[in-house]
């Protein structure tokens, strides 16, 4: 195969948040050792759990707003340059101005210049994985820029040092005392009488950030959607942070993955009942705001909407992989999932954790990039059940199994094994012969090298008294 | 235009050279069109700590200044006997003055019952959207004939080029420990004044 202009491509390395220092096997061993984070996260995730589930059981029509919301994205995969085209072409005779990026270093470079043309040293950001995906806090520290963080779970990550661990509440793995001695150690100017009760946290956030708010002159955004047919975008939130970026400054600048575009302004109707119910387990999140183009006297007058490939074109390559495009950034899959529930965030190394995250970044960057997350998985299907677009995680995490590269020393033993099982005579042999291993061998340990990276993760099971065969024969 | 754009659409081309055509989107859902109930929107929005007045068009200026004292910024184009006395109206007002404001009172164009949602446009009677954003009060004065059953009414009324604003209740985070606290950065109260016609 020659690679040519055009040929897709994943994300470049060295760049953004898609791949972890550690495999998820190490890095969840230690998350596993945190029993306060271990409890947070579990009370966390039981709790939406009830939630999303009492206001799923409102909508009488959940199934089908399911089956149209999964639909629509599958006619988004299949005609995505014309729609991205018509949304170009929107965007831009409202007044906006459409960039596009391949990868990560372009999207953080066109950012970069944009701000800088501005003048400004300083941003204020709306909550948003796609720049997080593509690092875009460290290109522009680095550029000499300030990001802010204004959305309260990502100021407590960023003022915290830390990294978010849940797409939608990203400090989930932290407590009110936490958060408490967070701001008290970072945040300037605040009250040392500061209590840990959440409506005096949140109240020193409103504080801290209120003239920020009123005296930054750009801000950066993501997008949850953008309808092609009007080129209208569409940001979610609840605490009003979005709407103040989204509103105050003179320039906006929102960076989105290529996938967010929907075909028409009607397609709304399905993703705004499964988004809030799916998510936060709300019947409609407290804010969303609509903007298409720029409006004169009203809101920013310099609008730039950056469109981002980073590995999604990979992604689209892949037949079988391509519905993890249909993603829309819910969350619902993290919070019923039993690995994730124990192993935290963290322990996925990528922007995207949980089931959603252990498909998509190994697709994103490249299977040899992020081999072990395929395996984060119990493929027990709660994730299937309740994504709200209905992405078979589990048969993608099967399939990017299959496409992992594996061991000389697995790949041998089990071709040994596909031969040995098709010869029945000699299998039963060989059963009869394991047999021995009870003797002969010591319980509860791992098989021997060049084997033992095989049983280093799971139990070796111990072979039966008596095969199936022999106990067939025998009654 | 740009190689970045040529080089993403080439590589999404090449990408789904082989893809099939995705069949027609099933909209089995239930469509705009049912009958809307006012009782489930007031349910809606005390569930989500917004504060309800079932009041006629009259009482709306003296709802508004019995609930607060200060300043209290208007549309240019909200109705003047809605106005409570000393009403500070937005003609382009800057920034500090609005944030310095008590309160705020507009219309709406459209709510969903079923949500609890209310949609400001900007049109005349609702205004610019930071004039909705910085004071920590909003009285939002809404008729019967506005409210529709569920999100699908709404988008089917809606004009997406207008700058939209959709609330459902007050500003709110649920960030530490997943409790609900209303109020970070948005308005902090939302008061509905819903007219009786």
């Amino acid at each position: 195969m020659t690679t040519f202009l055009g040929m897709p491509a994943t994300a470049p390395r060295g760049v953004g948040n898609l791949r972890g220092e550690q495999t998820f096997p190490e890095a969840a061993h230690e998350a596993l050792a945190n029993s306060q984070m271990r409890r947070n996260l579990r009370h966390a995730t039981t709790t939406i759990r009830g939630k999303s589930g009492k206001v799923i059981a409102e909508l009488p029509d959940w199934q089908a707003l399911r089956d149209a919301g999964s639909a629509i994205k599958a006619d988004v995969m299949s005609r995505l340059p014309d729609l991205l085209l018509e949304l170009e072409q929107k965007v831009t005779d409202a007044g906006g101005v459409v960039h596009w990026a391949a990868d990560a270093n372009e999207a953080n470079a066109i950012v970069t210049r944009l701000v800088r043309e501005t003048g400004s040293d300083r941003v204020i950001k709306v909550k948003s994985m796609a720049t997080q995906e593509i690092g875009l806090n460290e290109a522009l520290e680095e550029a000499g820029i300030a990001p802010v963080e204004t959305d309260l779970a990502e100021l407590i990550v960023q003022l915290g040092h830390d990294k978010p661990s849940h797409i939608l509440v990203p400090a989930i793995h932290r407590n009110r005392s936490e958060i408490r001695e967070i701001f008290l150690r970072e945040m300037p100017g605040v009250d040392p009488a500061l209590t840990d009760d959440p409506p005096v946290l949140a109240a020193a956030a409103r504080k801290y950030l209120r003239e920020t708010f009123l005296s930054t002159k750009v801000a950066v955004s993501g997008a949850n959607f953008a309808v092609a047919e009007t080129g209208t975008l569409a940001v979610v939130e609840s605490e009003g942070n979005g709407r103040m970026c989204l509103t105050l400054p003179d320039t906006l600048i929102t960076v989105m993955g290529i996938e967010k575009v929907v075909p028409t302004w009607q397609d709304l109707e399905v993703f705004l009942q499964l988004l809030p119910r799916a998510s936060t387990g709300e019947r409609m999140n407290p804010y969303t705001t609509m903007w298409t183009g720029v409006t004169p006297g009203d809101g920013p007058q310099n609008f730039h909407l950056i469109l981002l490939d980073n590995g999604r074109s990979a992604v689209l390559a892949d037949e079988v992989g391509r519905s993890a495009l249909h993603c829309i950034r819910c969350s619902a899959c993290l919070n019923v999932c039993p690995v994730y529930e124990r192993a935290g965030g963290h322990s996925y190394g990528s922007v995207y954790p949980g089931p959603i995250g252990a498909v998509l970044s190994p697709q994103l960057t490249g299977i040899e990039d992020n081999a072990s997350l395929p395996y984060a998985s119990s493929l027990c299907g709660a994730c299937f059940d309740a994504c709200p677009v209905k992405i078979d995680i589990p048969s993608l995490l099967v399939h990017l199994r299959d496409k992992a590269p594996h061991p000389r020393s697995e790949r041998a033993a089990m071709a040994a094994a596909a031969w040995l099982m098709d010869k029945p005579k000699m299998y039963a042999s060989a059963q009869r012969a394991a047999k021995l291993a009870r003797i002969a061998g010591r319980r509860g340990r791992g098989l021997p090298p060049p084997l033992s990276g095989w049983t280093a993760g799971r139990d070796l099971p111990e072979f039966p008294s008596q095969t199936f065969r022999d106990w067939w024969a025998a009654r | 235009m740009s190689a970045a754009r040529d080089l993403v659409l080439g590589r999404i081309r090449t990408a789904l050279r082989d893809a099939p055509v995705a069949p027609d989107v099933p909209r089995d859902y239930r469509p705009a069109g049912r009958p809307a109930s006012l009782e489930t929107l007031i349910d809606r929005l005390v569930d989500y700590k917004a504060v309800v007045h079932r009041i006629s068009e009259e009482d709306i200026a003296a709802t508004v200044s019995g609930l607060v004292s200060g300043t209290v910024v208007v549309p240019p184009g909200l109705p003047p006997a809605w106005r409570p006395a000393g009403a500070l109206q937005d003609d382009g007002l800057p920034q500090d003055r609005i944030a310095a404001a008590d309160a705020v009172l507009t219309a709406a164009a459209v709510a969903v019952a079923e949500t609890g949602t209310i949609v400001l446009d900007g049109s005349p009677d609702q205004g610019r959207r930071i004039i909705t954003l910085l004071p920590d009060v909003h009285f939002c004065v809404l008729r019967a004939a506005q409210v529709v059953a569920a999100v699908p009414d709404a988008i089917a009324r809606l004009e997406p080029r207008r700058p939209l604003t959709w609330i459902s209740g007050p500003s709110a985070t649920s960030d530490i420990e997943l409790n609900r606290v209303e109020g970070v950065h948005g308005p902090r109260h939302l008061h509905v004044l819903l007219l009786a016609e």
